[in-house]
């Protein structure tokens, strides 16, 4: 036992002086290849990594805890800093579950609004990967590469919402505001730009890359059981050969009605999953096309109709007195939504983030638990980090891409 | 009178009640003969005491010492592979015990399947790691914020919460402010228990604001120049504790916060 004070930190027993020719290396939580404060105590054999323990919980700020004491639609913004790569998948996940709850209808304009949100979301989080998976390996001007592109990605958010990183985009009930004038328009330029530097750039760089197919061939590799077992969603599972994404089978929003494919990769491995990536920003980017001229057509509601949970529109708050006095009660009082439990599943960026809300007809939800894809795969590394070397175990650890945000939540 | 403040229920509450209003429940309901789900829970024969069907899921109400029965059937013979959901819901106070669920997923049929069991106050309950390995994560979440033990668990030891950290933050009778232990765990895990009198406790109110600081809060409409002490004399008034879960992790005398 270590005499812990300030100088020598408290390592919960970890021994770090072994008899035996097996070191033990603590990596992170500060480590700029752990994506956030992520601490991982690798036992090494050699090179050879013969035991892993992730150790998560440094950006623990109870957002569970702080679910149950805030009314619904106080507890928006907090979703933000689940994927604070992605917040309006967060965003979106934690209304539609409330929505699954109310049996909300959600109006088209909102619907087609949301999902376009959702869909740039997705290729800005799998920019991110991209860039910060690929500094991880070692590939740094790909790194300025898709950021750039990011950058112009989160601009159309900003013009959006206001916001870059925490966009609190989505309401309970459908969307706070109309898309900008023209931003359908910058929008698909940002389409043509991304899909131009996809096949010209990333994938030129990467693709055939020797060093970039050495570093990524045959690490992490994970078998379709193993996926399953270990609760992976997203490109980690479908990276394993499983054709399962959440849009297509448990459809929500407009992904019922829109044209688009499951990229899916048997090679197990980081190489099978980084593809899997690029595939679906090219996905991605053919659903935001199918979703301007929808746009186009729509109704212009923003909003649902349900007074009881949702405020009504302006007009009838500043014109009718009843429409008023519900809108005073939901903002003093906030919405109680029936009594009853609710799982709804959404595919984020990183996989399923999925809420579970059990409501006892409180303002406050009496439960919510967040079931967020990178706290599984943060499980899953200490059994695929075992018998990799070390200079492998950021390669694996980018491929997950695991944000803290919501491991920690 | 004082308003009654429950004991085992320290969580926010509505401050305005109606008691002719009835909340609506969201509707169960049966699960429709000849449809995957009828399927599901026949192959359960009596393990299940209850099913429904809510917003489009299968409920099944279960025995808590059927869990790894049941979890089993689920697996093999209804193909619910993935178990990509585990916790707990607190009812210590409505009801004395624990509501454990397992969120089911079967990817050939895209069908979802919540097992719920209930479970008493210290009651534990047989680990799901063998079967579902994304249980073992899951499990040592729900022991750090439950207190619930999995037998049977390969490394049941807290996950979120520091290894030495005193209570379960999502159990109802947590208090929300932070208790006594909390304000003092860092200052004691930092500069060590004896420096307690020159660091005093840890604010851990976040929206605390301070009417006499003058160096962190403007008064609008009162401005005085920055830093002056307007106290006036007044005594600063102790820290105030939750007392729904005092630990008698420390013996020494509460420090003031010893600004100005």
């Amino acid at each position: 036992m270590q005499q812990t004070n300030k100088l020598t930190p408290f390592f919960e027993n970890l021994n770090f002086e072994r008899s035996d020719n097996m070191m033990v290396i603590n990596f992170g939580p500060q480590h700029p290849s752990a994506h956030g404060q992520l601490r991982l105590v690798l036992e090494l054999d050699g090179e050879k990594v013969t035991k892993a323990y992730p150790d998560i919980g440094y950006l623990h700020r109870g957002i569970e805890k702080m679910a149950e004491n805030m009314t619904y639609n106080e507890f928006l913004p907090t979703t933000d800093r689940l994927d604070y790569i992605a917040s309006t998948s967060n965003n979106y996940a934690y209304a539609h579950a409330v929505e699954k709850l109310l049996e909300l209808e959600i109006p088209e304009r909102a619907q087609v609004i949301r999902t376009m949100l959702l869909e740039v979301n997705r290729i800005i989080s799998h920019l991110f990967f991209l860039a910060t998976h690929a500094l991880d390996v070692g590939a740094m001007s790909l790194f300025l590469y898709a950021f750039r592109e990011r950058e112009f990605g989160m601009d159309l958010m900003e013009e959006y919402c206001g916001a870059r990183l925490t966009h609190s985009a989505v309401r309970i009930g459908g969307v706070p505001l109309d898309l900008p004038k023209d931003w359908t328009r910058e929008l698909l330029k940002w389409c043509d730009t991304v899909e131009h530097e996809l096949a010209n750039t990333y994938e030129m760089l990467l693709n055939e890359n020797r060093i970039w197919k050495m570093r990524l061939e045959d690490v992490g590799v994970i078998s379709a059981e193993e996926a399953q077992s270990w609760g992976c969603s997203g490109p980690m599972l479908r990276g394993s050969g499983v054709q399962y994404d959440i849009r297509k089978e448990e459809p929500y929003e407009l992904y019922g009605e829109l044209e688009f494919d499951i990229p899916v990769s048997d090679r197990c491995d980081s190489y099978g999953r980084y593809r899997l990536y690029m595939e679906e920003m090219k996905e991605s980017i053919k659903i935001l096309r199918q979703l301007v001229p929808l746009y186009d057509r729509s109704a212009p509601q923003l909003m649902a109709h349900a007074p009881q949970y949702i405020s009504a529109p302006k007009e009838e708050i500043m014109t009718q007195n009843y429409a008023l006095m519900q809108h005073f009660v939901l903002v003093t009082q906030g919405m109680r939504p029936p009594v009853g439990e609710v799982y709804a599943p959404t595919e984020s960026p990183k996989g399923e983030l999925g809420f579970y809300i059990k409501s006892e007809g409180e303002p406050y939800a009496y439960r919510l638990k967040c079931r967020a894809p990178s706290f599984f795969h943060t499980g899953l590394l200490q059994e695929i980090l075992v018998g990799t070397y070390i200079a492998d175990v950021v390669t694996i650890i980018g491929s997950t891409n695991i944000v803290f945000g919501e491991v920690d939540r | 009178m004082r308003k009654y403040t429950p004991k085992d229920n320290v969580q926010a509450k509505s401050y305005y009640t109606d008691r002719f209003h009835v909340t609506p429940r969201v509707p169960r309901n049966e699960v429709q003969s000849g449809s995957h789900f009828a399927d599901v829970v026949n192959s359960f024969k009596k393990l299940a005491y209850e099913s429904y069907v809510e917003l489009g899921q299968l409920v099944i109400h279960i025995k808590s010492s059927d869990n790894i029965k049941v979890l089993e059937i689920l697996r093999d013979k209804c193909g619910y592979t993935v178990c990509s959901e585990l916790s707990a819901v607190d009812y210590l106070a409505r009801d004395g015990e624990f509501e454990v669920f397992y969120q089911m997923l079967n990817m050939s049929q895209a069908k979802r399947v919540r097992v719920v069991t209930r479970i008493k106050k210290d009651e534990a309950i047989e680990s799901a790691a063998s079967l579902f390995k994304s249980a073992n994560f899951a499990e040592r979440e729900m022991y750090d914020m439950f207190g619930i033990v999995a037998n049977n668990h390969p490394y049941l030891k807290r996950i979120l919460m520091p290894d030495d950290w005193v209570g379960h933050p999502l159990l109802k009778t947590y208090p929300l402010q932070g208790d006594e232990a909390a304000s003092w765990y860092e200052v004691d895990k930092i500069f060590g228990k004896e420096n307690r009198d020159a660091i005093g406790p840890e604010n851990r109110d976040p929206a605390k604001i301070d009417r006499y600081d003058t160096k962190r809060f403007s008064r609008v409409g009162y401005e005085v120049p920055f830093g002056t002490d307007i106290t006036q004399g007044e005594k600063e008034n102790d820290i105030e504790y939750s007392k729904a879960q005092l630990a008698d992790y420390t013996k020494s005398q509460k420090q003031l916060d010893k600004r100005k």
